[in-house]
């Protein structure tokens, strides 16, 4: 098990706030942050044609969106608390990619906001941090 | 600014069509059924065999059939377990998540093959050639399952990049570049050109009149006749809501449908398997028919032979294998072993063929033995609806729904297919152009008669079957080394498996 933290970013408020607390996490145990931001994605989803011929551009659009948008943000709060860190953006399901890449990346602890989704969406499907306690194979801190 | 260009376009087909009688649809109808006789004639050339006309056309697509099976091993059932680890993500690198996954390349060509053709064209098989010509059927289905194979590993193999980043492939691509890869590069484009016409043409009558035509049977059908002479005004709202998502690029409505259109396609054989269950009774004799119709000569036009040219029409019309636009849709795969979409491609016809074809098929076959009269004059989708109605009083309502978003979802495949042909000659500008024939297309579909559509849709989809089986075989060598070469690296663990 590596001295890192995986750190869930969502670009919401609940996320700032889980990435603050993992900064202080990390200052005190003099770990580094491993910052991961999720698309929403699913092999097992129906397109038109048109969509499947343009899917590749798409994604790495959305790809460099995550970078720049969501992630560059977030990374310059790490850095400039002086942490050491890595980034990295994944399509998939929230919660099992985040378990995979906890596993993948040896990490210590998952860090993340309570509710990415809006409320109704997690009373009905579950939230990615309920599934996440559930699945995953480290310890799991979950930032209210 | 598009609602203006919508308005417009759309007040101008209403203009035009607007009748002041009801007649409109008899004048088309008039005018269609002789050319679509005509362009039958020659497509479906014949020689008599056996007391049976023999279209040589389908005698082209079944040898094809036969030989890419055996030639490729039997790679239908070899390769059918493989097929589905592919699709469940098996052999899926988490890398390339968020690329076209195997899964959505085959819902999406699944979703553009099952259309009417699986409720209504399997009616006009049994009508045709009696209930033999489900057996010849399911033998299409399973026979084509390696025609599909072929067209579509060369469909990804031959694939395009273009400058947009978008993908374009299909067999004009495959013919262009693959024939000249073997140093017959005047034959290659010239096939290439070939195809190209005749899918923006055959996209016209398969993946649009035929479609529209049916939909606006099976409503007419539940609305007991109240729509009789309106086929132009359901025509019209039809090509209005096409043309809003491919020229208005309104993608909810398509994205719903191709949502819902799985969950129509389970519910459906739900249904239907319910039926067939409630006439279990007969479904001995039924079954007994199938296999009697299929070789003795005591069926309808033709016995024996004409169910089985008559049930080869319908699988080939219904699963498309040998038509060669399922390889534009997996063509969008991004993948180092084309031969995985060949895999994939496996369980197309068996969906949609051997499984729901046959479903309705037993529907229709067991409600004859208990009530032969049941349909009446119906044929195609109202023949099935009454086999339906007959146990479910309510379920032609949901055929109708059904019905409608099948036709919807293979019409939207199919504009692009049409598009893709179109595009590889004229160029990207002039998408428009055939967007709005497409359009009207499905207006007119609704304006004539089963018959004469039926007619032109099969002769166009089996015309461009003809250059593409030919490059299938040129190719099929290129497909068994990539196959071979795929299972070794399979054997050898150089292609890794990362799910159970």
């Amino acid at each position: 098990m590596e001295n890192r933290y995986l750190v869930a970013v969502e670009g919401s408020e609940g996320s700032r706030r889980a990435l603050t607390h993992a900064i202080e996490r990390a200052k005190v145990s003099n770990a580094e942050l491993l910052l991961v931001h999720v698309i929403d994605w699913s092999p097992y989803s129906f397109h038109t044609p048109e969509e499947l011929s343009a899917r590749h551009k798409r994604r790495e659009e959305e790809l460099a969106r995550a970078r720049d948008v969501v992630l560059a943000p977030s990374k310059k709060l790490v850095d400039d608390a002086g942490i050491k860190s890595s980034s990295e953006v994944r399509h998939g399901k929230g919660a099992e990619t985040l378990a995979m890449m906890a596993k993948d990346h040896d990490v210590a602890q998952i860090i993340l906001g309570r509710n990415g989704e809006s409320g109704i969406s997690s009373m009905l499907f579950g939230s990615t941090s309920s599934k996440l306690v559930q699945i995953s194979s480290v310890p799991v801190l979950i930032v209210p | 600014m598009l609602s203006n260009r919508f308005l417009i376009t759309f007040s101008a087909f209403a203009v035009a069509a607007s009748p002041v009688f009801a007649g409109i649809d008899d004048t088309i109808n008039s005018i269609t059924a002789p050319i679509a006789s005509l362009i039958g004639d020659i497509v479906f050339f014949s020689i008599p065999v056996f007391g049976a006309q023999l279209p040589l056309v389908v005698l082209w697509l079944v040898a094809g059939a036969i030989f890419f099976t055996l030639y490729l091993g039997f790679v239908s059932i070899r390769g059918f377990k493989h097929a589905i680890e592919l699709v469940r993500g098996d052999y899926s690198n988490p890398n390339d998540a968020g690329e076209v996954s195997h899964f959505q390349a085959l819902a999406t060509a699944v979703s553009g093959t099952v259309g009417i053709g699986n409720i209504g064209g399997v009616a006009v098989a049994v009508t045709v050639g009696g209930p033999g010509a489900t057996f010849w059927m399911i033998l299409a289905g399973f026979l084509g399952m390696s025609t599909k194979f072929v067209e579509c590993t060369l469909g990804v193999k031959y694939r395009q990049e273009n400058a947009d980043g978008s993908v374009s492939g299909g067999p004009m691509y495959f013919m262009r570049d693959g024939l000249a890869a073997q140093g017959r590069e005047r034959l290659g484009k010239f096939m290439g050109t070939f195809y190209a016409v005749g899918i923006f043409v055959g996209a016209l009558g398969i993946g649009n009149m035929f479609q529209s035509n049916q939909a606006y049977v099976q409503l007419n059908t539940v609305a007991d006749g109240a729509l009789d002479g309106y086929g132009w005004l359901v025509g019209l709202i039809l090509a209005g809501v096409v043309f809003a998502v491919i020229i208005g690029g309104i993608k909810s409505i398509a994205a719903v449908t191709e949502k819902i259109v799985p969950l129509m396609a389970v519910l459906y054989c739900t249904f239907a398997i319910v039926v067939i269950l409630m006439n279990a009774a007969y479904i001995p004799a039924a079954i007994g028919n199938i296999f009697s119709g299929a070789f003795t000569p005591d069926g309808v036009a033709g016995g024996a032979l004409g169910a089985l040219i008559i049930g080869f029409q319908r699988a080939v019309f219904s699963n498309e294998a040998g038509i060669g636009s399922a390889s534009i849709a997996h063509s969008a795969v991004r993948t180092n072993e084309p031969v995985t979409e060949g895999y994939v491609s496996l369980l197309e016809p068996f969906i949609d063929t051997i499984v729901i074809c046959t479903i309705t098929a037993l529907v229709i076959g067991t409600t004859q033995v208990a009530a032969p009269d049941f349909a009446g004059d119906a044929t195609g989708v109202a023949m099935t609806s009454a086999a339906f109605e007959r146990q479910i009083g309510w379920f032609p309502y949901v055929l109708a729904i059904a019905a409608l978003l099948f036709a919807f979802s293979t019409m939207i495949s199919w504009s692009y297919y049409g598009l893709k042909g179109w595009t590889y000659l004229f160029g990207e500008r002039t998408q428009t152009v055939y967007k709005v024939i497409f359009c009207v297309f499905v207006a007119l579909g609704c304006m004539v008669q089963l018959g004469p559509i039926l007619d032109i849709s099969d002769a166009l989809v089996f015309l461009i079957c003809v250059p593409n089986i030919l490059a299938l075989y040129f190719l099929a060598p290129v497909v068994k080394r990539e196959m071979n070469g795929y299972l070794d690296r399979i054997k050898s663990g150089k292609i890794k498996k990362y799910g159970t």
